[in-house]
């Protein structure tokens, strides 16, 4: 199935759990360690406040729409 | 002899019979030769092991039929006898009609699971997976339902990032089986939907019936994107169900299943950053200790070590050689202490071998003869001896 967009939530999500991994793993060098933090705290700050502040919203499906399954 | 009727006539008086007899009537019998119209006329026939009558089901009526009457089922129809004369034929023309039994509608239920589990429709390997983080969720059942109202405000708590795409239809009577298919293939239109809900809140199995219907399971089988069937209440188990690649209890269990917590979230995303400062400390730590054992490891401490080990040894150097300084020192101021009174020695020596002597008076050599006296006793020193020389106060 076609993505309009990147799910950013979600690819936020997995690149902290890749973060983790990384730094638990203890291969990346000192540098690389303090880049892969600053990235990863600053990911968890923007989905914190992402899914703070989000609202649900609804949309519905239009009766013009339906008619074209008819077919 | 009776009177001579035309067959309009007598048609006509036997309508007029038949349809003041016979204006509320239930008949029980088997569906056979069963049509749907596209007028949306319904005809068939109702059949048992001796007699048969021709049935219509006229649109309009037949929408409050909650199933789809099937070739082989037992109902009981209510209706009138009506007669047509152009075929002078009679019917029954049928206001509603409903299974014979519960009995009835669980034989067609098991009939229909029995042969879509034979087709594989209900194979685990069929079931895709719910995805975690689904940005649209599609949701088929009637918008103004109290289930749709439950699964906003479930969605609203647990996972708000969400929309939900409704695709609204009626979910009971007939028409509703058609409608549901009509919004799961609706969904499917749409190219970024990651998981479709389908459902409605409980009720009679009635109620319930058009998610036991077959285009309805095949529509859920056909679906690309995932289903979740969520139908009435626990207890409630349809076709859709089985088909579905989800089944939830209820349509807001469904979007428990959908969602993430928000919750949950939070917890992961504070404990990640927890976490990942804990060990980012644990590293710098790490690398901390790393750079204190270098410096303090063998190899660095060497040139520090050798400084010392050279300095003791200058030290030590410079020890023995002001030691040794010293000892020369020494022994030179004996030699020469030495030395001299030798060299004293050799000259009153020599002198005396020349054949000189002289005088000690008291322990002292008396060079001058004001400081000698003929009292007290003296020493004639030679060069080969010496002489006692006693005083006058001794020889008297």
């Amino acid at each position: 199935m076609a993505k309009k967009k990147e799910n950013n939530f979600e690819s936020s999500l997995a690149r902290l759990e890749e973060i983790s991994a990384q730094l638990e793993s203890g291969d990346v060098g000192l540098e690389d360690s303090i880049r892969l933090y600053e990235e990863g705290i600053e990911l968890a700050k923007i989905c914190y406040s992402t899914l703070k502040d989000a609202e649900l919203k609804v949309t519905e499906l239009k009766k013009q729409l339906e008619e074209n399954i008819k077919q | 002899m009776s009177e001579i009727l035309s067959v309009s006539e007598i048609t006509g008086l036997v309508k007029q019979t038949l349809e003041d007899e016979f204006d509320e009537v239930s008949v029980i019998g088997e569906i056979s030769n069963f049509k749907a119209h596209v007028s949306g006329h319904w005809y068939f026939t109702l059949k048992d092991s001796n007699a048969q009558i021709n049935c219509t089901m006229w649109r309009g009526l037949n929408s409050y039929v909650f199933f789809s009457p099937k070739d082989g089922m037992k109902i009981i129809a209510n209706g009138k006898i009506t007669v047509y004369p152009p075929r002078g034929s009679y019917q029954l023309d049928v206001r509603s009609m409903k299974p014979a039994g519960v009995g009835e509608l669980q034989a067609a239920f098991e009939k229909l699971k029995q042969k879509l589990f034979e087709e594989g429709l209900f194979d685990e390997e069929n079931k895709k997976p719910i995805p975690r983080f689904p940005q649209k969720i599609g949701v088929v059942t009637a918008i103004d339902g109290a289930a749709f109202q439950d699964m906003k405000s479930i969605s609203s708590r647990r996972y708000p990032l969400a929309e939900l795409v409704i695709a609204s239809c009626r979910v009971q009577g007939e028409g509703a089986a058609e409608e549901i298919v009509k919004s799961i293939k609706l969904l499917n239109q749409q190219n970024d939907i990651d998981v479709i809900v389908v459902g409605r809140g409980g009720g009679s199995l009635e109620d319930l019936w058009a998610f036991n219907e077959e285009i309805v399971a095949r529509a859920i089988f056909a679906s690309k994107i995932p289903v979740i069937s969520a139908v009435g209440h626990e207890v409630d188990f349809t076709i859709s169900d089985f088909v579905a690649d989800l089944r939830a209890a209820t349509p807001s269990a469904a979007i428990e299943l959908a969602t993430p917590n928000k919750d949950d979230l939070f917890g992961y995303i504070s404990e990640f950053s927890y976490y990942n400062s804990q060990k980012m400390f644990e590293i710098l730590r790490s690398c901390r200790d790393e750079v204190t054992s270098h410096i303090t490891s063998y190899g660095f401490r060497m040139p520090q070590d050798f400084i010392r080990n050279k300095t003791q040894y200058l030290d030590s150097v410079l020890y023995k050689f002001s030691n040794l300084a010293d000892n020369k020192i020494v022994s030179g101021k004996t030699r020469i202490d030495l030395l001299e009174s030798k060299i004293n020695a050799m000259s009153v020596d020599s002198v005396l071998k020349r054949g000189f002597s002289y005088i000690k008076q008291n322990e002292r050599v008396i060079a001058r003869m004001k400081n000698f006296t003929t009292e007290e006793s003296f020493l004639i020193k030679f060069y080969d001896g010496e002489v006692k020389i006693d005083g006058k106060e001794e020889r008297k």
